[in-house]
This record gives structure tokens, C-alpha cells and sequence, in this order.
């Protein structure tokens, strides 16, 4: 069957690109989490032995604290990005998939908070 | 078109979840399962990881803590888990990164570039493994 005309001259049938944003942002995210990665074996195998003080110094500072903030809510994200991608390939009942998804976001909020607090409290 | 023709269409899915088994999985579509696997039991494991790294950080009497925990042979095995998941998942997402540059696109190169993510993350889980559990 042929396409009526009109689509795609008097309509611009593009989507919304939230596809598209979540895809591009999983991508960043994994070269933050992966340069994240670099820095802390980099610190750790710096350190002559593995010892409480060398360990919370070295997160005791403050661009320290900042990067692991942002490795982790990069991971959150990205974390996000992939079950939904799971959930949306596998659960096919719409409330189970709402549902499961509702919970992921709480289960990645619940850790974010859970970052913050251990992050500042060093 | 009515519902009831639509009805009558048979529904063919590539793969039961009953066939899985006896499936055969080439190399680059067990690198794919094995990304989707590490990624969820990691996000899974996230609570634990970080409550852990606190244990670590938050002074000397938790870190003691932390080092106590650890030194139980449970702990350990699922430690070695996470670190394998880890591992994979890092190595088959800097796969995915060279694919998504239209780096690595042939059949025989996916094949040969799951291959090597396996070659790096396995004997890398096994040298963390080792030093895990204490043999250097």
C-alpha cells in the first residue's frame, strides 16, 4: 500500500529524540565512568600500601569528593538509560514495565542520596 | 484491517525462552547477553558497593569494619562477581564504543573483537580474584 502524500510535506514525522538523548548520554557517561575509573587505580596504585588514612585522604579532598560525585551520578544515569532499555526488551505488560521502571528510579535516587551523604560525611 | 483477521496471524518469535539453552551463541552475541547480565547485577549490587566504600572511608573503626566483612569468604565470592562484572562490562562497553565509531562493523571482526573483550576480562578477573583472596 502506498503512503498517503502528505506525510512528510505537510508533516515533519521526526519523533522526539528522547531515544536519541538517552543513547548519546549512556555513550558520555561511560567515558566519565571510564576515566573515573583510570584516576582511582591510578591513586590507588600510587599509594605505597593500602592503609585507612591514604584511603579516606584521598577522598577527604575536595575535588576528589566532586569527581566521585560525578562518576557515580554519571553511573546512576547511565545505569537508568540501560535497565530501561532491558525492561523495555523484555517485560512486555505495560503496569509491570511502569512499575519496575518507577522502581529503578527510586532504587538510582535512593543511591544518589546515599552517595551524597557518604561523600560529605568523610 | 478488522480484529479478528488480525487474530489469525500466527506470531513467530525468533526464540523461545525454553529454546535458550540449547541455543548456539557465537562470540559476539554472548559478549551482548553477558553487557546486559553484568550491567543489571551490578546496578543491583549498587547498595552494597557503596555501603562498603563507606565502611571504608568514614573512620578507623568502620574501616576496620569494612576489612572484616571482607575477610568473609560469602563477601568474597560475591566481591568476585561484582569484580568480574565489572571487568566484562567494561570491556565489551569499549567495544560497543568502537562500534558505535563504525569501528569493528564486519561479522568476522564482532566475532574476533568479542574474543579479545574475553581474552582482557577473564584473566584480569583472575589476577583481581588472586589478590582478593590474598595470594599476593
Amino acid at each position: 500500500m502506498e503512503a498517503p502524500a502528505e506525510i512528510g510535506s505537510k508533516r515533519l514525522v521526526v519523533g522526539a529524540h528522547y531515544g536519541l538523548f538517552g543513547w548519546m548520554a549512556q555513550r558520555a557517561t561511560a567515558v566519565i565512568m571510564a576515566v573515573y575509573t583510570c584516576i582511582l587505580l591510578v591513586a590507588f596504585f600510587c599509594a605505597s600500601e593500602f592503609s585507612y588514612e591514604g584511603w579516606a585522604g584521598l577522598f577527604s579532598q575536595t575535588w576528589m569528593k566532586i569527581a566521585t560525585f560525578l562518576a557515580l551520578a554519571s553511573l546512576f544515569y547511565h545505569a537508568w538509560v540501560g535497565i530501561r532499555d532491558v525492561l523495555m526488551d523484555y517485560i512486555h505488560h505495560t503496569g509491570l514495565k511502569l512499575l519496575l521502571q518507577l522502581l529503578t528510579i527510586l532504587w538510582l535516587l535512593g543511591c544518589t542520596g546515599y552517595s551524597l551523604l557518604i561523600l560529605w560525611s568523610i | 484491517m478488522s480484529d479478528l483477521t488480525r487474530d489469525e496471524r500466527p506470531l513467530h518469535r525468533n526464540i523461545h525462552i525454553t529454546q535458550i539453552i540449547r541455543y548456539r551463541m557465537p562470540m559476539a552475541a554472548l559478549a551482548s547477553i553477558l553487557h546486559r547480565i553484568s550491567g543489571v547485577g551490578l546496578f543491583l549490587c549498587l547498595p552494597l558497593l557503596l555501603y562498603l566504600f563507606k565502611e571504608s572511608v568514614l573512620s578507623e573503626r568502620s574501616f576496620s569494619s569494612f576489612q572484616a566483612i571482607t575477610a568473609n569468604p560469602i563477601v568474597k565470592i560475591v566481591l568476585l562477581g561484582v569484580i568480574w562484572a565489572y571487568l566484562q562490562h567494561f570491556c565489551s562497553g569499549i567495544r560497543h564504543l568502537f562500534m558505535d565509531a563504525l569501528w569493528g562493523m564486519s561479522k568476522d571482526e564482532g566475532r574476533r573483537t568479542a574474543v579479545a573483550v574475553f581474552a582482557v576480562s577473564l584473566p584480569l578477573t583472575f589476577v583481581f580474584g588472586l589478590k582478593l583472596f590474598g595470594a599476593f
